[in-house]
This record gives structure tokens, sequence and C-alpha cells, in this order.
């Protein structure tokens, strides 16, 4: 606080009036905060609750939320049934051989654009970046084609392919880092002979961990939750991600609920958990692109 | 540079050198490239030029069977569609409803949050969530909270405060269903613009203000004069990306209403996609992404060149 003494009478009353005020300002943010996160986290409580809630008390009046008497029995259903645990492990393999495919070529592209001069590196990086105003849904038809050609619809390749291929976003995250890279560490590491190649996987890799970190993340979410593609291109049971598999379980027990919510729940636990853990270099990461612009 | 004085009949050979030297420079870094580059280029830039292709023809999914060029046939198709233009309407309308009020919104939670407070970062965790949330996941839960029968929103406003009637259906009514969307949309969006918009307010340099306090002026003047102008460049990013963001909305409407009941929440993106994955009228679909493209496009353009002007400070 600055609040200059001006006379030694007056500041005593004067500070507390401000703090009083201060007090009753913040508390009033807390409170406002407070409604809004109330709001932003009811319908997550309504998914957990439900997820253990026996079908009887599901759309009761009053909706609660709180189970009366909690049970596995939705999970034990979810889990058993339309190959969920087939969908996880696919889910989980897709998106993790995606992530690592798209992040290591994103990286290369990012550093090669920050680095080097070379010809057509203007016009290949604003491409990427115009792409990113295409939304992926406009691909969709034509990738189906190419796919269907290439024997690669209701294939998983197909699917990390695709998902790969959607770098624009992280080439740009990386291309701010690598960019912000001193100058003398190239230098030097071309004095000591060190090529591209080194100076690429040797240097540059190894510091850009922490965009490195927010790039995979950023991926690997995007990678999980991908719907639509999928969707599309797949129609062998055994090959579903899970948000597929989730819709398929509300299609087929429409009125449901708990085990639509059983299934929704172990797929957003682990994405949950993975924001929890690298939230800084997620938010960081989010923000960098948006600041820099 | 090395300055070098030149024989004229060695200049040649040296340029050979030259050019050559060059060449071994840039080897390996189109070495490096390539492997991204042409997966981005197979999955990404042929699409896009085949969905071009697409478009002018009568397009036969069989690649045994051939297409029928159309000219123009089914851009002119579309723009005589009255669905069509009702899944413009809707998208325009879901645009100017849900990028004011995610930005409103998030500003305002940046703006609260942007001063010390005990529990910031969770509190910017937490907000966060429904954006990392599965759309799937999270248009089942409004579906669920929206319910007619004993959902959540019937009983807080038609059982408690009774300003509408306990069995209204929302997802299931032509006037209501996009709204319902829209609120999910918002709901969904308001964590990542607080996020950027806090990043943003944390770049203004702090000597501003205190410039602005010591001249007198109070909150509302340093959020009008300092804050405001200093954000254009954030706001112009997050225009953007949301403006891309409502266009391509898909999955809500496709997996809750499938553009129902009676249209009223067909987007470009799911008459497009139903046209090509269901009637099997390929062209006809990439024509209707491709209009939307072109509109996005330059949509976006206009925007940054409105919004975006360097600021110096």
């Amino acid at each position: 606080m600055n609040v200059p003494a001006l006379s030694p009478a007056a500041p005593i009353r004067r500070r507390s009036r401000l703090t009083a005020r201060k007090i009753l300002g913040t508390s009033l943010i807390y409170l406002v905060l407070l409604a809004g996160l109330v709001i932003m986290l009811t319908p997550f409580a309504y998914m957990f609750g439900i997820s253990f809630m026996p079908n009887i008390y599901i759309l009761g009046t009053p909706p609660i939320f709180i189970p009366p008497h909690p049970t596995f029995d939705n999970y034990i259903q979810a889990w058993n049934g339309n190959s969920f645990g087939q969908a996880f492990f696919n889910s989980v393999t897709v998106a993790t051989s995606a992530t690592a495919l798209n992040v290591i070529l994103a990286a290369s592209l990012a550093f090669a654009f920050a680095r080097y001069r070379f010809p057509g590196r203007t016009v290949l990086y604003y491409t990427m970046l115009a792409t990113m105003t295409v939304p992926s849904l406009v691909l969709i038809i034509p990738q189906f084609v190419l796919a269907s050609h290439l024997h690669l619809t209701n294939s998983r390749t197909g699917l990390v392919l695709v998902y790969a291929a959607g770098m624009a976003f992280s080439v740009f995250l990386l291309r701010g880092f690598f960019e912000e890279l001193p100058q003398e560490l190239m230098d030097a590491a071309s004095i000591d002979g060190c090529g591209v190649w080194r100076t690429f996987f040797r240097i540059a890799l190894p510091l850009a961990r922490p965009a490195l970190a927010a790039a995979t993340i950023f991926s690997f979410l995007g990678n999980w939750d991908e719907f639509t593609w999928a969707i599309t291109s797949l129609n062998d049971q055994r090959l579903y991600t899970l948000p597929i598999a989730i819709q398929q379980f509300q299609s087929a027990h429409t009125t449901q609920w708990g085990i639509v919510f059983a299934a929704s729940t172990i797929a957003v636990i682990p994405v949950m958990v993975v924001f929890l853990i690298f939230q800084r270099h997620f938010i960081r990461g989010v923000s960098a692109g948006a600041v820099k612009g | 540079m090395q300055v070098i004085q030149t024989i004229p009949n060695r200049g040649r050979m040296r340029r050979r050198k030259r050019a050559w030297r060059e060449a071994r420079r840039l080897l390996p870094i189109y070495a490096l490239i390539l492997p991204g580059l042409v997966l981005f280029a197979v999955w990404t830039i042929y699409p896009l030029l085949d969905a071009l292709v697409m478009s002018f023809f009568d397009w036969n999914p069989n690649p045994a069977a051939s297409s029928t060029f159309l000219g123009w046939d089914n851009y002119t198709k579309a723009f005589a569609d009255p669905i069509f233009w009702q899944a413009f309407g809707n998208v325009i309308e879901y645009a100017v409803v849900t990028v004011p009020g995610q930005m409103i919104l998030g500003l305002t939670v940046a703006l609260l949050l942007d001063r010390k407070l005990a529990a910031r970062g969770l509190f910017r965790v937490l907000y966060y969530l429904p954006v990392i949330t599965s759309w799937v996941v999270v248009s089942f839960i409004f579906a669920y909270l929206f319910s007619s029968q004993g959902g959540l929103v019937n009983w807080l406003l038609g059982d408690n405060l009774h300003v509408i009637p306990d069995t209204t259906t929302w997802l299931g009514s032509t006037t209501l269903a996009l709204p319902t969307l829209m609120v999910l949309g918002i709901w969904k969006g308001v964590g990542w613009n607080m996020v950027i918009f806090l990043a943003g307010l944390q770049s203004i340099p702090n000597d501003l203000y205190e410039v602005a306090s010591v001249d007198g002026a109070g909150s509302w003047g340093r959020f009008r004069y300092i804050t405001l102008p200093l954000l254009r460049p954030v706001v112009a990013f997050v225009t953007v990306m949301l403006v891309i963001g409502a266009f391509g909305a898909f999955i809500p409407m496709f997996i809750l209403t499938q553009g129902g009941p009676e249209h009223s929440t067909e987007t470009l993106m799911t008459y497009g996609y139903n046209n090509a994955f269901s009637s099997f009228d390929f062209g006809y679909g990439a024509a209707i992404t491709y209009i939307f493209t072109a509109f996005v496009f330059a949509l976006s353009l206009v925007q940054l060149k409105l919004l975006r002007t360097k600021i110096e400070y």
C-alpha cells in the first residue's frame, strides 16, 4: 500500500476505512467467482454423482446428484458392455502414437522455420497458419475419400495419420519457442561442427522441453477427445475409441444415464489428471499463442 | 562476406561452387522438414484441393465409376437451397450469441482474477475444466440437465422459480434447441477466454496503471483507456479463433439434435456432412463446406484488418 501519510492524525482513520472497503471488495470478488464456479462445476457434479447412482433415483424430483445408495454397478456394466475396455485401449494407443508423431514432426518443422533461411520457408509457414482457419470438418469428406483409396478407413493407422497431420497449431506454438533461443547457442553449435540435425536433436530439442510439454498436452487432449474423424472412418466396433463408444452407449441405453455417465467419467478422468499435472505448462502454452500472436 | 578480386572466367566457377555449397547447406534442412511436410501435404493440402475439385462434380464415391462434371451446379444448387440458407442463418445466430457471450464472461473472470487472490490458480484450473472435456461428454451432460422430465434446469426454472413450465422440452423444440446449444457453447468456452485474457492482462506493464492512478483515473477510466486499447491484439486473436470455432460447431448438433427439429439447429457442417455421408452426394457436401471455408477465411482476414493495429507503449 502506498497511502501517503499527510498529517499525523488523519492516516489511521483513513487507512481503516480503506481496508474495510478493500475487504468488502475482495469478498465480493470471491462471491462472484464462486457463483461462476458453481455454474462451471455443476454439470461435472451431476456426471460424477449419477455415475454412482442406481437407476431408479435418476431424473427424480428434486434432481439430486449425491447418490443415496452409491453403487459401482454402472461402472461394471459400462466396462463390460460394448467392448468398452477395448475402446479404452484403442484410445490410449491411438492418442499416444498420434501425439508422439505430431509433436516430433511439428518440432522439426518449427525449428527449421525459426532458425534457418531456405526457399519456400515463408510460403510454407503461412500456408500452415492459414489451414488453422479451416475447421477440421471441411477436410473430412476428402480425407475419407483419400483414406478409402489407401485402405486406411476402419484402421487405427488411419486415425493416427490424420490426427498427427493436424500439426499446424503445434508448429505455431513451437516456432515461437525456437525463435527465442539465443543466436550464440546456434553459432557455438555450428562452430563445434554440429550440422542441422545434430543441432536439432542435441541442442534445440532438450532446451525446448517446456514448449514440447505444452504441445504434447494440447495434441494429446485433442486426439483423446477427437470424435468426428473417428466416427466417419470407423465402422468396426472393435476399433472404436472412447468418444464413439460413449455415443454408442447413449444411443443404445437412452434412459440409462448412470451407465453413460460412468463411461464418460472413465473417459474424462485421464484427461483431467493429465491436465492437473501439467496445467502450468498448458496454460503458458495457451497464452503464448495469443499474446505473441 | 569476403571480398575477393575476381578474374572473369574464374567467376563462373566460383558461382557454381557457391551454388553447390548452398545446395549442401539446404539439403539437411529440407531432409529435416520432409517427413512432416509430406504428412501435412497428403492429409491437409491435398484434401483441401481435392474438396475443391469434388465440389464441381456429381462426385461418385466408387473409384471404378466415373463422375460427371457439373461446373458451378453444386454451388448454384446451394444458393437456391432453403435448408442451406437456414443452416447459414443458424450458424450466424450461433456465432453472434456465443462469441461475445464467451468473450464478455471470460474477460470478466480474467479481470476478477487479475490481482493477488488466494486460490487464484485453483480458480483458473477449475474454470478451465470444461474446455478440456470432450464435446461428446459435455453434450450428454447438457442433454441430461436439460431433460424435459426431471432435468435440473426445468426443476430450477420451472418447479422453483415458475418462469417456465416444468415440462419444457429444450432440445426437442424448434425455438429452444439452438439457444440450449448456445448455452453449452458459452459454458464450454469461458475458461479458454479467461486464460487468454488473463495472459493479455498480465502483459500490460504495471507502471501504466500507476501513472493513470496518479493522474486521477478511476478503475473504469483505467479499464477504458488502458486495459481495453492494450488488449486489442488479444481481442483480435480471440475473436478470430472464436468465430472460426463457432462456425465449425458440429459435435453437439450432430449427436444431440441431428440438426433438428426441422433443421432449427442445422449448421453448414451438419448439412454438408449429412449430404456427403447420408445421401452420398459428396460433391454437394464438398461445395457446402467450401462456401463456408471461403466465408470464414475472408471473415478472418477482415477481422484481423479491422482489429489489429500496431500499438506502441
